[in-house]
């Protein structure tokens, strides 16, 4: 009893020695694609650094190895007193609900997840809005009447992406050709370049000369076999243009680096919790128009662009979310 | 289906085959010298990691692949060592080997380029290219014979026609050379072989080591010829794969092609036709997917016949004395 009562103690002690050293440093925890990923992951990262070198502060991070790891994660920072916490990532929901209710004072951030708890602001982003915008400009720039898309994991929200996009090839080309594939149906789908290179070849055979990838790492082997056989990519969530300048159309762009920005720069008591969309309107998604890809949207594209975005956040254009109803209407 | 689907179903069954075919054979020559060899996926791994990285730094594939070679040969000789010399389990000793590889690429991969895991997408000459064959563009408008040329056997990566050449090489070796000889006998009864008067403990290190150069070889494909770069366990299991081949192929070579193969067109298939309609069924994508899963799992459950593995696999030999 003794003994017990001194662990307590110490244990007691130590948590709040650790909370107080150090309080109110935000926290990041990236999913299993790594920090470096460049796309999902590495966004989140740059908003982080954005808001560390703005501000001279610094943040800590913990980067995901396992699913195992989660909640342990999660936990880890929340005792050490870290608030925010910013969670990057859908797979992070299920252990963040069991983890939310338990550090009521400590408010968490999940991105492309939903978590109903009061001290947990949901981020979502409206990826269908996006990938319509690059629908239009990949079925625009397309000489065959074929265009690809190639997912990650099949999940309803790459096939968000995959639906938006399709949206946006029938309305620029009612009678466009889409083909789409989707890499694996485990979270090995995110890092298997050599299937995203297979299945884009696949689709090339089938006559699509842009194939757009919303699959992590595998999409690095989609945008190479594109460069590789000549035909154009499309990239997601970072800025990818510059990985084949001249052979990756554009990328869809989702703010996720704005998202963590504002979690981190906001007071803490400030944060609104409850969900927030990230859309057009808010500029969470969009599409990337730089050097590298400057000679292959020509004015005229932008232009149709640019209407069908007024039109969608003005409500003209409704996008169909494939979340709401597991379904797509024009595939 | 047309001819020219046909053909691209094909095309891309090579491509999907080859590192498959490298792999069963370099299991083919280790586990018929009587070493049972489940660290194939590591050591294509660690080949995968090092043709990359070296390629990257010096900008000339052909380094690469030989970096990629003597870093699989390195993890084979670790294998030989454990479960030749020290005698340990040979299981164990390949599962060991397939940890190792996965976490010891993504911490030096990490490290030496800080790309979470990565290397640097290759470019140039960092990546074998597909090599157009002689008169391919020449017949490639006689019917039939021209397409199969000019689509189906030209414009691969020189690895491919070398797997594609390892096959009657394998053969040859294996049944009409002394070497062959002596190493399926190491692995049917090593007493008799070291009877003899031959070193079982030599003729299995060699097979090892041959394993090794064909496991390396296998990885630099995945790494600089289908892909532009290495990617966190972008082996994605094709080493077990290449395992069930290896059983599916009863351990002889011209089988392990068409296994190899067999496995090669389904992976083709289950990424070509996501959903396959049959009047009103459709058979799902998750079916296709899972089709040389599910036909490792029959092949295993013994439905081709009676599978007889090299009687002294995974045993140690332990000398008389």
């Amino acid at each position: 009893m003794t003994l017990m009562k001194t662990f307590l103690g110490a244990a007691a002690a130590m948590a709040l020695s650790a909370g107080a050293a150090l309080a109110q440093d935000p926290a990041i925890i990236f999913d299993l694609g790594g920090k470096f990923d460049r796309s999902f992951n590495e966004a989140a990262w740059r908003g982080a650094e954005q808001w560390s070198e703005e501000t001279g502060n610094s943040y800590r991070e913990i980067e995901l190895q396992s699913d195992a790891q989660r909640e342990q994660a999660m936990r880890r920072l929340a005792e050490a007193g870290s608030n925010p916490i910013v969670m990057a990532g859908f797979s992070q929901a299920s252990a963040l609900e069991v983890v939310a209710p338990d550090y009521p004072d400590t408010t968490f951030v999940i991105i492309d997840g939903v978590v109903d708890a009061p001290n947990v602001r949901s981020v979502v982003f409206r990826e269908e809005q996006g990938s319509y915008l690059v629908g239009m400009l990949a079925a625009m720039a397309s000489e065959t009447g074929t265009v690809g898309f190639v997912g990650g994991m099949d999940i309803p929200l790459i096939s968000r992406f995959g639906c938006g996009y399709a949206q946006g090839a029938r309305a620029v080309d009612p009678d466009i050709e889409i083909i789409q594939n989707m890499t694996g149906t485990t979270p090995a789908a995110w890092n298997d370049p050599v299937r995203g290179g297979e299945l884009t070849r696949g689709q090339i055979s089938q006559g699509a000369d842009v194939v757009f990838a919303a699959a992590g790492g595998t999409g690095l082997g989609v945008l190479q076999t594109a460069a590789d056989e000549g035909i154009l990519g499309i990239g997601v969530d970072s800025n990818q243009n510059h990985l084949h300048p001249g052979s990756v159309l554009t990328s869809m762009l989702k703010r996720v680096d704005v998202a963590v920005y504002d979690a981190f720069s906001t007071p803490v008591e400030e944060i609104e919790t409850g969900l927030h969309f990230f859309g057009l309107e808010e500029d969470g998604v969009g599409y990337a128009l730089d050097e590298n890809n400057a000679d292959l949207i020509t004015e005229e594209m932008q232009a149709r662009v640019a209407e069908a975005r007024d039109a969608i956040i003005s409500g003209e254009i409704e996008v169909h979310n494939y979340s709401d109803d597991g379904a797509c209407p024009v595939m | 289906m047309d001819f020219a689907t046909i053909l691209q179903l094909l095309d891309s069954t090579v491509r999907s085959a080859t590192p498959l075919l490298l792999a069963c054979l370099a299991g083919l020559y280790s586990e018929r010298s009587g070493i049972f060899d489940i660290g194939l996926e590591g050591k294509m791994l660690i080949s995968a990691f090092f043709s990359a990285s070296v390629a990257a730094f010096t900008g000339n594939v052909w380094i690469g692949l030989l970096a990629g070679i003597a870093a699989s040969m390195v993890f084979a000789a670790l294998h030989g060592l454990a479960s030749i010399t020290f005698r340990g389990n040979q299981l164990i000793s390949g599962v060991a080997i397939n940890f190792l590889a996965a976490g010891m690429t993504v911490v030096l991969g990490d490290s030496w380029f800080q790309l979470g895991g990565r290397t640097p997408q290759l470019v140039g000459d960092g990546r074998f290219r597909d090599i157009t064959l002689p008169f391919a563009e020449a017949i490639a408008d006689v019917p039939l014979v021209g397409p199969i040329y000019s689509d189906l056997i030209s414009g691969h990566s020189i690895l491919v026609y070398m797997a594609f050449f390892f096959v009657p090489l394998t053969w040859w070796v294996l049944y009409r050379t002394r070497f062959g000889l002596r190493l399926r006998a190491v692995g049917e009864n090593p007493a008799a072989v070291d009877t003899a008067g031959i070193s079982v403990v030599r003729a299995r290190y060699s097979a090892v080591l041959i394993c090794g150069v064909l496991t390396g070889i296998a990885g630099a494909y995945l790494a600089t010829s289908l892909a532009a770069g290495f990617n966190k366990d972008m082996s994605a299991g094709r080493g077990f794969i290449a395992l069930a081949a290896l059983i599916f192929a009863k351990w002889r070579p011209w089988y392990a092609l068409y296994a190899s193969l067999l496995f090669g067109l389904l992976d083709a298939v289950g990424a070509r036709y996501q959903n396959i309609a049959i009047g009103e069924f459709v058979i799902p994508v998750q079916f296709m997917q899972a089709l040389p899963y599910i036909l490792t799992v029959v092949i295993l459950a013994g439905f081709v016949g009676k599978a007889i593995p090299p009687r002294a696999g995974g045993e140690p030999y332990v000398k008389e004395r």
